[in-house]
């Protein structure tokens, strides 16, 4: 069999596809993190400026767009195909279950990770396609501009959390994006072959640790809005 | 001491099987779980009935044979074996689910015998170095460092019990797998076949149908052998390797 075939249907190499993916899209979490933090640098102006960098990137910017779709969905059908073969190898269940080591991150790994997908479909609709039917307010949001005439990004988060059950659906995504990657950080760097007893409690501990920032960073931006705090 | 038994029953392996009430009666809380199991069978059998079917061995602890899982953990609440289960880790009255090890590569032969010579087969694909035989060489001609010697012997406690698969959600064997593969890996002896082993136990036992890890570490909270699930790290490590070096060589 052509071993790169091989790789792609054995357990091992599946479980590394949906590891790369998730590391890309982990990369992603965090560079966007960074990007919309900028919202608390004091003037619209700074936020702005990215937005109008990013869009100017052009065809670049849909090959990006396009790559980053290609992990998600490589990550999902990689998922799905391994959970299948689980499920299928315990086919009877035990009439006790006794779980010892499974934290609840773990346990709802499936879950949350459908929750975020339909939360990313849910975001891009609201703030990349703007489409004015899903954010509650009734406002097209292409329609905002700046002095300088770039599309204005900062009055656009600003207006779309202001609709509080806009920013409470977002805060409970992020929750659940956490709680992803509370368990995947450190799935991440076990199936990359990282893990090690020297270095274990690093991903055991830092991994949460990560997530917990990644959550309060973003959860920081509807309720800076919400409460006046950024206006 | 007396106990309520939940006892899965299953005449043989195209039978289906059911948890039936069984009660232990008069049973010295030193003695061993299989122990226990004994004198239920020599009731039963005074009864004119079946004895409980179930597996085991050297009953010190070191073989493996045993297994069942008790109260939903395989090997109960013991440290080690269910061989080292001693009844004083029970309540008298208490009740006690006693089931076989549940995996579909596993396959129930009768009550709480099941058949793991999917492990056997694993093994047999890579498991093994190929040298010759004869006496043995002297120590010393093949230096091993310390660090590298007690992290082979750390993987090579493992005694193929397939308590890992029965606790695990997904019944995967990757930490037996990677017990295996990791033990050979480091050694120098292990060297010569580490692609070839690596490609062929996953191979072996992906097509035995043990499901795929999931991170969730259940695992190396039953084994008793103590192998950490930083051999699944080395064993997926192992495997991107060998699958490289297949493919550029």
């Amino acid at each position: 069999m052509n071993p790169i075939l091989r790789f792609c249907s054995s357990s091992i190499g599946r479980k590394w596809i949906v590891a790369l993916t998730g590391l890309v899209l982990f990369g992603f979490v965090i560079g966007h993190l960074i990007g919309n933090l900028q919202i608390f640098l004091g003037s619209p102006e700074p936020i702005n400026r990215y937005g109008a960098f990013l869009q100017g990137l052009g065809e670049l910017l849909w090959a990006i767009r396009f790559f980053l779709l290609a992990m998600l969905v490589l990550h999902i059908v990689f998922t799905v195909k391994l959970r299948a073969e689980s499920r299928a190898a315990r086919p009877v269940n035990y009439a006790v279950t006794n779980r010892r080591a499974t934290s609840p991150a773990a346990r709802w790994m499936l879950l949350s990770g459908i929750m975020v997908f339909c939360f990313i479909v849910f975001h891009l609709l609201h703030f990349t396609a703007q489409v004015p039917a899903v954010n509650g307010l009734g406002q097209n949001f292409e329609t905002l501009h700046d002095a300088q005439g770039r599309h204005d990004v900062y009055r656009m988060m600003v207006l779309g959390f202001s609709n509080p059950a806009a920013s409470a659906f977002y805060v409970v995504a992020v929750a659940l994006l956490a709680l992803h990657l509370n368990h995947g950080i450190m799935s991440m760097f076990q199936t990359l072959g990282l893990n090690s007893g020297k270095v274990r409690p690093l991903w055991e501990k830092g991994g949460p640790a990560v997530a917990w920032l990644i959550f309060l960073g973003y959860a920081s931006i509807p309720v800076a809005i919400l409460t006046g705090i950024v206006k | 001491m007396n106990l309520n038994l939940k006892v899965w029953r299953q005449k043989d392996a195209k039978s289906d099987g059911r948890l039936v009430d069984i009660e232990a009666r008069n049973i010295p809380e030193d003695c061993s779980f299989l122990e226990m199991l004994d004198i239920v069978n020599e009731d039963l059998l005074g009864k004119g009935e079946e004895p409980i079917a179930f597996d085991h061995d050297c009953r010190e602890g070191i073989c493996g044979t045993c297994s069942l899982t008790i109260d939903g953990v395989p090997h109960g609440p013991s440290e080690t074996t269910t061989c080292q289960l001693y009844m004083r880790k029970f309540k008298d009255g208490d009740t006690i689910y006693v089931e076989p090890f549940r995996a579909r590569p596993f396959p129930i032969l009768r009550d709480l015998v099941v058949d793991r010579s999917a492990f056997d087969r694993i093994q047999q694909a890579g498991g093994f170095i190929t040298a010759r035989t004869g006496s043995a060489v002297d120590g010393n001609t093949l230096p091993i460092g310390k660090p590298i010697a007690d992290a082979a012997m750390e993987a090579a406690a493992c005694i193929g019990c397939g308590a890992c698969v029965a606790a695990c959600p997904n019944a995967s064997a990757m930490l037996f797998v990677g017990a295996k593969v990791s033990h050979l890996a480091l050694l120098p002896q292990g060297q010569a076949e580490r692609t070839s082993r690596a490609l062929k136990m996953v191979r072996t036992m992906d097509e035995e149908g043990f499901g795929n890890c999931s991170n969730y570490l259940e695992c190396e909270a039953v084994c008793p052998a103590e192998i950490p699930a930083s051999v699944i790290s080395r064993l997926n490590r192992e495997y991107a390797k060998a699958s490289v070096k297949d493919t550029v060589s």
